[in-house]
């Protein structure tokens, strides 16, 4: 099976004010926020372009790479 | 890459600064500004959501219009000391108890125990004369609130235009008192839910 290597976002979510700036950024709706309380990324769909991580005001989103099986 | 598409909310940023400008001729229209100090809060309170600063807040597309797509923000991080949870509630405490404050001088006012002012506060130090947007049509009391809500709205948009230029454009969502405000009411509406989430994903 092969490996691939993926980026995707992760959210600091003690620190996430919930905005929604990245909401509002996300070109393929991958991150939404929950409850009013932080930001979530739906790891399926996200695909690590970083656009949230340069509009979020409070820089609580880093893009680091994963490893996915396939 | 497609673009979100827009919608008639991505537009509030112009009642946002037609406010501030309304102010300016007749101080009676800030208390159309009392519209974004109950919905935030109406919605966190009976839907339990951020939708007001998620989609509706004219003032932080107004942040995102003049940091980003005018370019006058340097777009740094903003210090970690503002991220955290005493700055930005000890911010909405000092922010609360100088709107209770402008209240209590209403209220003098009102009373008339004191004479009304007709001027403007900024940042809680500055006084501002603002005497051409008034021309007494209705009672003191009215006026002053006016004046002191008014004084709120243009303080806080000029904090945040000081932080979206050295910081990220919407750097004033970081310690928004409203912002903080309904997250911290989102919290206790849904912290059951929330609760099991994190549960299930610590996993
Ligand atoms: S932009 Fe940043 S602070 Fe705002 S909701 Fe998204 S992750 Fe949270
Ligand atoms: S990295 Fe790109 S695709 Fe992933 S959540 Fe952020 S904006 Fe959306
Ligand atoms: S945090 Fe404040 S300024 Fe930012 S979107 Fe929410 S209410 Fe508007």
């Amino acid at each position: 099976m092969a490996e691939f290597r993926r980026k995707k976002a992760f959210v600091d979510k003690k620190y996430c004010v919930s905005c929604g700036c990245c909401v509002k950024v996300c070109p393929i709706s991958a991150i939404s926020i929950y409850c009013g309380v932080y930001a979530a990324v739906d790891k399926s769909k996200c695909v690590g372009c970083g656009k949230c991580a340069k509009a979020c005001p409070a820089s609580v989103i880093e893009i680091r790479e994963v490893r996915e099986a396939q | 890459m497609k673009k979100q598409s827009k919608h008639w909310y991505d537009y509030l940023y112009i009642f946002s600064a037609a406010y501030l400008i309304l102010g300016f001729f007749n101080i009676l229209f800030a208390y159309l500004g009392l519209i974004c100090f109950f919905t935030p809060l109406a919605i966190a309170v009976i839907d339990g959501n951020k939708l007001y600063c998620n989609r509706y807040c004219g003032r932080g597309q107004l942040f995102s219009l003049l940091g980003e797509r005018l370019g006058l923000s340097s777009k740094r991080d903003v210090p970690k000391f503002i991220k955290t949870k005493y700055f930005r509630y000890g911010f909405l405490i000092f922010f609360m108890a100088m709107f209770i404050n402008m209240l209590f001088n209403t209220y003098l006012v009102f009373s008339g125990a004191r004479d009304m002012q007709e001027a403007v506060t900024l940042l809680w130090t500055f006084k501002l004369p603002w005497n051409w947007a008034y021309s007494g049509t209705v009672p003191p009391g009215l006026a002053q609130f006016a004046f002191g809500f008014y004084s709120v709205m243009l303080t806080s948009t000029v904090l945040g235009i000081i932080t979206m230029i050295i910081f990220k454009p919407r750097s004033w969502c970081v310690y928004c008192p409203m912002g903080t405000m309904t997250q911290g009411i989102c919290y206790l509406r849904n912290r059951g839910r929330i609760k099991k989430e994190e549960n299930s994903v610590s996993k």
